[in-house]
């Protein structure tokens, strides 16, 4: 949150002081227009693309997901009559860290954020109907996302789509689980080893599709300051590229499938510049320490939404006039593809009245705002532009603290980085509290409010008996011979040291369950310690 | 209150919830506060948390949720703290607590419930006034 301090001054939230006026002088001094570029070519500041929203406007592609795979196909179905234009896939999370719906330690959250998944029949159902290849689909999972991938694209293939076509996401970044959001399974090393798993296999058999989408997101709202959710992420997108390097691939063979999952909440200016910064200089990373030669693999491509941690409890129906503020950040930043938390997203699952606000809130940007008319409308301005020059050093020089320091996969195995940023969130909570950082209706404008009740996504245990009822099913009724075997050639092959993805493939095309394929990894991988630091 | 250690705080993380920067940040808060506390990290079970409170000695058993499980979780921790007799400590609980569920978590045992927003100060006041 942006400082202002006793004697006049304003300090953003990443640390920069900003001045009363700027001009020609402070663009200049702070590294000139050398990096703005024009929209849809190198360094690409401005844009990715030459015509940005005025050939398409951003995917819209809220977060969803609950209960059973048929109820999840239902809300699926009813956010894409309303004008949703793609799918976010929220998981519940027994599936989210490997565990089958009638695991023990499942009781009890079955469904409850997100959809449950145990087998391929599941995602079967969940995407009934949907064309896959109208409605590009986005798999928030981590942990277990090497599966939850596998079954995508066996679900797919047995529709009769062909995956080297597909498009897509999987969230897939292991890394910033260890640092906020907390899915792991295996550790650090083998989870790294997955992902670049995916990498690869998506490479050879599924080119247009994203592998990973390294969050910056969750470093920002566990704690991090914008320029440091940038630099975390780089950081982490390098560690991925350094190892898929190793396997003999080209940097142009994957690095054009790398996305990123950027936050919008915070001061405005601050956002729009931080994302400007930030195309500018992955492309720059790209190119000139990759050496790749391809400008998409240049391209940083991105869904900026969500702002979670900019909403408050207080005053609740202030989050929508946040989420459309937040909204118009993501637009002026030029994303690809945009998803807002709705208002009530903080306590529950967001009702079918929520979610469309937050879509229509979207809408109203594209179809009466004119934030498609032109791109990237605040370039030039003297101010975004020597924010946008100030929030790039300030991102490369993060990055080279992080180097210096033995690099992010070290520093997230120790819990460095975890305690630095819960150092940060602790500091802001108790800025907040003090009235040092401005946060209207918790410090400012506060007015006396009962605790309300909110229309609470209640827990349907009928619900979660009946995934177990198929689970069994599935287990009774699949050939279970053939189960087997993939799943020895899943533990077999993780012990070789191969790639595990075509094993996977060939396990949920078996309906081999995830909590069954999980069990096999962790058997060679081992589980994840948490290092206890806070 | 008139002691020479400490008051010996437990902040667990109950469940599959990976949420943690509510835990963390109060756990921070309580130990600048002087209290000694033990964070658990996430997915603790309620045996472990009941194990942790008991072989620790701790005075307060504090859980952080955000992910909508807390009933279930803390009817099955009630049982194993009554077995364990550890009713005496008082047992706190923080996070995405709806309003509607505070009667409930009354009746299973918990002395105080501090949703999203509530300032360290009352937590920590809280404690002092009531942890023996």
């Amino acid at each position: 949150m942006t400082e202002y301090t006793e004697d006049g001054r304003v300090i953003n939230e990443s640390g920069i002081e900003i001045k009363k006026v700027y001009g020609p002088e402070e663009v200049e001094s702070s590294g000139g227009v050398e990096m703005v570029g024009e929209p849809g070519s190198y360094p690409f500041t401005r844009g990715i693309h030459k015509e940005m929203y005025r050939k398409r406007p951003w995917t819209m592609r809220q977060y969803a997901g609950f209960g059973n795979p048929s109820d999840t196909n239902q809300r699926f179905k009813y956010l894409i009559d309303n004008g949703q234009t793609g799918l976010n896939v929220a998981f519940d999370l027994p599936t989210q860290i490997g565990l089958d719906s009638d695991d023990p330690l499942a009781e009890g959250e079955i469904g409850r954020v997100g959809m449950a998944v145990d087998s391929l029949r599941d995602f079967e159902i969940a995407f009934d109907g949907i064309d896959l290849e109208k409605i590009t689909v986005s798999l928030t999972i981590n942990g277990s996302a090497a599966i939850a991938m596998a079954m995508y694209f066996a679900m797919a293939e047995k529709r009769g789509y062909d995956i080297s076509r597909l498009r897509g996401t999987a969230q897939n970044d292991i890394l910033k689980e260890f640092i906020g959001r907390g899915t792991w399974v295996f550790p650090v090393e083998p989870s790294v080893k997955l992902v670049c798993d995916t990498i690869e296999y998506c490479a050879e058999h599924a080119p247009k599709y994203s592998p990973v989408s390294v969050c910056g997101y969750h470093i920002r709202e566990s704690g991090a300051n914008p320029v440091q959710e940038i630099a975390f992420a780089f950081c982490i997108a390098r560690a991925y590229a350094d190892e898929t390097l190793k396997r003999g691939l080209d940097i142009d063979e994957f690095a054009g499938r790398l996305s990123y999952n950027l936050n919008i909440f915070g001061n405005l200016f601050e956002q729009v510049a931080k994302f400007r910064a930030a195309r500018g200089l992955w492309a720059k990373i790209i190119k000139e320490q990759y050496g790749a030669t391809d400008p998409k693999s240049m391209w940083l491509r991105m869904i900026a939404g969500g702002g979670g941690g900019g909403l408050t409890f207080e005053q609740p129906e202030l989050n929508i006039v946040r989420g459309a503020y937040y909204a118009l950040i993501s637009a002026l930043s030029g994303t690809q593809t945009m998803a807002l938390c709705s208002y009530d997203e903080a306590y529950t699952i967001p009702t079918e009245y929520s979610a469309r606000l937050s879509l229509r809130t979207m809408q109203l940007l594209t179809d009466e705002m004119g934030l498609c008319d032109t791109v990237d409308p605040l370039a030039g301005s003297y101010y975004i532009e020597t924010l946008t020059n100030e929030m790039r050093q300030e991102i490369e020089r993060e990055m080279e603290e992080v180097d210096q320091a033995g690099g992010i996969v070290k520093l997230v195995s120790s819990g460095e980085i975890q305690s630095k940023v819960s150092a940060q969130a602790y500091q802001m909570q108790r800025d907040i509290q003090s009235g040092k950082f401005r946060k209207v209706g918790v410090n400012r404008h506060r007015i006396d409010e009962e605790e309300r009740e909110v229309e609470f996504h209640s827990y349907q245990e009928e619900d979660a008996q009946a995934q177990i009822e198929s689970l069994k099913q599935i287990r009774r009724e699949r050939d279970q011979s053939k189960a087997d075997l993939a799943l020895t050639r899943v533990k077999d092959d993780a012990q070789a040291g191969l790639n595990v993805m075509p094993a996977i493939m060939e396990a949920v095309k078996a309906y081999a369950t995830v909590g069954e394929i999980t069990t096999r990894l962790v058997e060679v991988y081992g589980c994840y310690q948490e290092p206890i630091r806070f | 209150m008139n002691r020479q250690t400490p008051l010996k705080v437990l902040i667990a993380k109950p469940g599959l919830d990976g949420h943690d920067q509510g835990a963390k940040v109060v756990v921070r808060a309580l130990a600048d506060a002087g209290f000694e506390v033990i964070y658990t990290g996430l997915r603790q079970t309620p045996e472990a948390v009941a194990n942790i409170a008991l072989e620790e000695g701790v005075d307060v058993i504090g859980l952080s949720s955000m992910a909508g499980s807390h009933l279930l979780f803390c009817t099955r921790l009630a049982a194993l703290i009554k077995e364990r007799g550890l009713e005496q400590k008082l047992w706190l609980i923080g996070g995405n607590i709806p309003v509607q569920d505070h009667q409930a978590l009354r009746e299973i045992g918990l002395d105080g419930i501090f949703p999203t927003g509530t300032h360290f100060e009352e937590i920590i006041s809280f404690i002092r006034e009531n942890a023996s």
